[in-house]
């Protein structure tokens, strides 16, 4: 019986190494076309590159200028739009949790329903009135979207950072007021170091929301000056009568393999993050 | 959620020590994400609400015009496509999404070599933005479709079920990760006594394991459920609503297009109807806030039966 069952696991085992090996083409079609020539990305999708239709780097170059605006550029507004944002929700709506939970007074009581409220709350509901209002306010640019990201986005992670504080013994935090810490310095010396496991789950989420967020920067951001990643894709295939896909595939492949090298080596924080926010959310 | 009040409250009655100092610092704690909640969501919502009753091309020109909105929007024929399309894709998705989902994770979980690496595999999709994903797809289905002398955004068909094939390449290796949390948490000792009955295979799946992971199930069904119904990026970029369809009365439908991107094109092509936008996106909102709202009701009554 035991040996039947682990004849049963080798074969299982093969036939998932052969459905990975599946799942992965797309990407891989990706990469080969990245380096042929536009014309044949249509015609000879599954083919490999030939001498006729392979045409080394000449796709990434070109991707770096196509559209006339500089991809790095978009690159660069992604990453701080990314970086700054997510800095900024962990720090802020963890200390609004603390607030919420430690004080329990009638506002924070009304902020932590609220809170729950956005969360259900589709982006198409406040999209044109949040970018009138983005508009209205100057918060229109890469520096100053993070703003908008830490309203928009403070509702899941108010909720999840309060879920877990509640979790913590107040007797630490007494005991650090009673040798004579302050707020802030409780906050920042007791209570935030004990947070970490539940700041990259936070964190993580975060991150793969704003990398990969296209509507919000698309429509609060002044499009003729910045783009991000999401956008600057969208608007090589979007809006051109003639379109170069193999160019197209050279920018996407270039944006997705940062993406990838980042997963393979946090992935255990990942899918730990992503599977504590989908059983809260 | 009773008991965790009663904590909070006990918690707040002992805690003066630590409360006191925390209001006393309301500014630095409390203030940079109230305001931006205010401009970010909660001005936002309020406004939206409001202008869903208004006609309007930009907020300051708004006048009050009553229901009128919404009895457009309901009677728009591209919004009543766009519904009905929307549910269909999500029924499908729903029943696709977790069936490969949960017999991937219940095949990974019975100690396999190498199941690591494929979940790992599996996952990878769902770090690629929707955008890229539509591009990356649109790509390849053209490349088999042009073998038989056609293209993605020729039929309606075609674009459906490319959707849902990207959907299910990128959403299964999510539900995945939780249904494989909900297996490892089925108890040892269950299975043990399961097999020492006699019980095959099969009747400790059916009577075992999959009754000790329902809440998983609620969870992806759920989630599955509101990714349909929300679905934007994909949409765009796999086909926009293409191909459209007109209608006997020079009414215009655009095939492949989910309720999300028809505000979307509601808003943005041309300024006239932006007040009949405003009260399809509220109408959505109504929708998606009733199925979250099932969503807790349900998960809440499978917490009493346990």
């Amino acid at each position: 019986m035991a040996e039947k069952r682990s004849f049963g696991n080798k074969i299982l085992t093969v036939v998932f190494a052969v459905i990975s090996v599946v799942y992965l083409i797309p990407i891989f079609e990706v990469l080969i076309n990245s380096f042929k020539a536009n014309a044949y990305v249509n015609t000879d999708t599954f083919a490999f590159p030939n001498s006729e239709s392979f045409v080394g780097w000449a796709n990434y170059i070109k991707g770096m200028t196509f559209g006339n605006y500089p991809f790095l550029k978009s690159v660069f507004f992604s990453l701080f739009i990314t970086v700054v944002s997510t800095a900024l929700i962990l720090l802020c709506t963890s200390m609004a949790a603390w607030y919420i939970v430690r004080v329990n007074d009638l506002f924070s009581k009304i902020m932590y329903y609220l809170c729950i409220f956005s969360m259900i709350v589709p982006f198409q509901m406040v999209m044109f009135t949040l970018s009138s209002t983005a508009d209205k306010l100057r918060l229109n640019t890469p520096w100053t979207i993070p703003i908008i990201y830490l309203g928009f986005g403070a509702g899941l992670a108010v909720f999840m950072f309060t879920g877990f504080i509640k979790s913590i013994p107040l007797e630490i935090e007494e005991a650090a007021a009673i040798d004579g810490c302050g707020a802030i310095a409780t906050y920042f010396k007791v209570v935030f170091p004990m947070m970490k496991s539940i700041l990259i789950s936070v964190g993580v989420l975060e991150v793969m929301w704003i990398w990969n967020d296209y509507l919000l920067p698309y429509l609060v951001l002044d499009r003729t000056k910045y783009m991000t990643i999401p956008i600057h894709v969208q608007y090589l295939k979007g809006s051109y009568g003639t379109v170069d896909l193999g160019a197209t595939m050279a920018v996407i492949m270039i944006s997705i393999i940062p993406v990838i090298i980042v997963y393979l080596f946090c992935q255990k924080y990942i899918i730990k993050g992503v599977a504590a926010g989908a059983v809260k959310g | 959620m009773k008991k965790r009040k009663n904590k909070a409250s006990a918690a707040a009655v002992n805690g003066h020590l630590v409360s006191k100092p925390i209001r006393r610092c309301f500014p630095i704690f409390m203030l940079p994400t109230f305001i931006a909640f205010c401009i970010g969501f909660i001005w936002p919502f309020a406004q939206g609400i409001y202008l869903s009753f208004c006609k309007f091309t930009i907020p300051k020109n708004a006048t009050f015009v009553g229901l009128s909105n919404y009895v457009s929007a309901l009677q728009d024929a591209g919004f009543r496509y766009s519904f009905g399309y929307t549910t269909i894709f999500a029924i499908v998705s729903i029943i696709a999404i977790n069936l490969f989902a949960f017999t991937v994770a219940y095949l990974l979980t019975q100690n396999i070599k190498g199941a690591n690496i494929f979940r790992t595999v599996f996952f990878m999709p769902n770090l690629i933005g929707g955008i890229v994903l539509g591009y990356i797809w649109s790509m390849i289905f053209d490349g088999i479709l042009q073998k038989y002398g056609t293209f993605l955004l020729a039929e309606t068909k075609y674009g459906f079920w490319g959707l849902i094939i990207l959907m299910c390449w990128q959403q299964i290796g999510y539900m995945m990760i939780i249904y494989i949390a909900g297996l490892q948490s089925v108890p040892e000792d269950m299975m043990e006594a399961a097999k020492i009955d006699g019980a095959n295979k099969w009747q400790t799946l059916f009577k075992i394991t999959i009754p000790n992971v329902m809440s998983s199930f609620t969870i992806c069904i759920f989630l599955t459920l509101t990714n349909s119904f929300k679905l934007f990026d994909q949409n765009l970029a796999l086909t926009g609503g293409m191909p459209v369809k007109f209608g006997a009365d020079g009414s215009m439908v655009n095939t492949t297009e989910m309720l999300a991107l028809n505000i979307y094109s509601t808003f943005y092509t041309g300024a006239n109807s932006r007040g009949i936008a405003q009260s399809k996106a509220v109408l959505f909102f109504v929708l998606v806030a009733i199925l979250a709202l099932a969503q807790l009701r349900f998960t809440r009554e499978k917490e009493v039966q346990q």
